[in-house]
């Protein structure tokens, strides 16, 4: 199973830490914790992050916002760019807190 | 300076380049400049803000405190406090507090005059703030040259009582000079030392700047060096993405650009707010072409951001003359605004420090004009921190030390 497909089954927050700031191009991102800044250069790639708390996975994310399948790809790479400077996080629920102790 | 009645609608295109998307402008700045005061204990030769004297009109504590809440409404996570000397404000400490504690992150410059080690503890002890401590030369020397008598100890004991305080990460802001280009290694022992990071930043001919700017202005062979210098060194050095204009020493397709925005931020990602409440377009352009509004004045600072015409204008496609032409134009986008209005050259001209050589052209053609600087806050006389610009050497054409009349030879001073 590729990179991703696996995190489109996958449970995503936007961290905590971060604050997302509207620009006319899409929005800056700022992470109090680690003070990165990141520019998300596409509107759509905002809705996609500001809705993964509301969603049970990246997927269905994707399919609320209105991302044609065909572009998916993109969409998780920026999102596993995003998660490599903790901007989102693998959501943290009790159950997944079992699989993952499972999958260890 | 005037405030639009709306705001214009600009065009943009649909992802892109972030250049591309920061040229035309963003609702608020990434970050700022705010100089506090233009009270200063030094008075240092090539001060970007002519500063000395405390300016009467200079923002209360509770002005201040409303400029941090607007900043926290627009989002502005980060401001550079600057001055003058910023820590010499009795509410300084205060102020710093304030600003953090509404997600607004500071990094403030000082010269370390106040960073006593209580101060040091007080902010090892604070998350979000960083502190840059000035210091143009790595040896007493050249660094006390420009900056005035005992100003190198002073900044080194801050360092030193941040240090032992457990302040992680300090920076040295170095402004580089055609006197400290060759100390670059030895400036970054000196960060090695101190656990702090290495901040290079290019000197402008801005306030006081411009009348030693002949003088200290790195020449054309140190501009290759400090370039060289940064390639090989740059991922581990700050340099305010100050020094895009040497990206012209790299391919003419972009290769071989430093790291960091290659472009001029000026009114369209960073601007200055000054110590009485006016916006200027960079804290290197404290002139009234630059000044985009007054945030007591015109309806706080996100108006002036939005709806300035100035700022408006920046964020508009400019018209960079004959720079289009030239190969590396993608590489420099036509240099830094402040640095050519205030060497006289238009600003749809050569940067005075371009590489390609086209700068000292502009130079010498001799019909440029000088602009007046704007504010001028330096001390009416001279203190007994004012720097003496002057080296002691022996005069060249005395060969022995002087004799009295009758012992002199009959051929002293006569040199073949």
């Amino acid at each position: 199973m590729s990179e991703t497909t696996a995190m489109l089954d996958e449970a995503w927050d936007l961290s905590p830490a971060v604050a997302l700031r509207p620009e006319p191009f899409g929005a800056m991102a700022y992470h109090f914790g680690n003070r990165k800044l990141t520019f998300l250069k596409r509107m759509p790639l905002v809705e996609v992050v500001r809705a993964l708390a509301d969603q049970p996975d990246v997927r269905s994310t994707l399919q609320t916002v209105g991302v044609p399948e065909a572009h998916w790809p993109g969409y998780v790479a920026a999102l596993q760019g995003l998660a490599a400077t903790d901007m989102i996080r693998p959501r943290v629920t009790s159950q997944a807190n079992t699989v993952q102790k499972g999958v260890a | 300076m005037t405030i639009l009645e709306s705001r214009p609608v600009v065009a943009r295109p649909e992802g892109g380049s972030l250049i591309e998307q920061f040229e035309l402008g963003l609702d608020a700045p990434i970050c700022l400049t705010w100089e506090l005061t233009y009270a200063c204990n030094l008075e240092c030769a090539h001060c970007l803000s002519s500063s000395g004297k405390r300016d009467p009109r200079e923002l209360s504590t509770e002005q201040c405190k409303a400029v941090i809440d607007e900043l926290q409404r627009m989002q502005v996570f980060y401001v550079n406090i600057g001055g003058g000397e910023p820590t010499i404000r009795p509410d300084f400490w205060e102020l710093l507090d304030y600003a953090v504690s509404h997600d607004v992150g500071v990094k403030f410059s000082t010269n370390g005059v106040r960073l006593n080690p209580e101060r040091a503890r007080f902010l090892a002890s604070t998350d979000y703030v960083d502190v840059q401590i000035s210091l143009d030369g790595a040896t007493p020397e050249v660094n006390d040259y420009v900056r005035g008598p005992g100003s190198y100890d002073t900044a080194i004991t801050a360092l030193k009582n941040l240090q032992d305080a457990g302040f992680k990460d300090a920076k040295i802001s170095v402004v580089c000079t055609r006197q400290n280009i060759g100390q670059l290694d030895e400036f970054k022992a000196i960060a090695d030392q101190y656990g702090a990071t290495l901040r290079l930043t290019r000197l402008r001919p801005s306030g006081r700047g411009a009348d030693v700017w002949d003088e200290l202005h790195p020449l054309p062979e140190q501009q290759r060096e400090l370039y060289d210098w940064l390639m090989a060194n740059g991922e581990k050095v700050l340099t305010g993405d100050s020094f895009f204009h040497l990206s012209a020493f790299g391919e003419a397709d972009g290769g071989g650009a430093l790291p960091g925005l290659n472009l001029c931020g000026a009114g369209r990602v960073v601007c200055l707010i000054d110590p009485i409440g006016d916006v200027y377009a960079c804290p290197f352009a404290i002139h009234d072409n630059f000044l985009a509004g007054n945030i007591l004045a015109d309806g706080g600072f996100e108006n002036v951001w939005q709806m300035s015409e100035l700022f408006n204008d920046l964020r508009a496609p400019q018209t960079s003359g004959a720079c289009t032409k030239c190969a590396f134009f993608d590489a420099c986008r036509g240099g830094c605004m402040a640095a050519k209005f205030f060497t006289g050259l238009p600003l749809d001209g050569p940067d005075p420090e371009c590489v390609q050589g086209y700068g000292e052209t502009a130079l010498a053609s001799g019909d440029r004009v000088l602009p007046a600087q704007g504010k001028d806050h330096s001390k009416a006389n001279p203190t007994r921190n004012q720097p003496v610009m002057l080296t002691l050497t022996r005069r060249e054409d005395v060969q022995a030390p002087p004799v009295s009349a009758c012992a002199e030879n009959p051929l002293a001073g006569f040199t073949l």
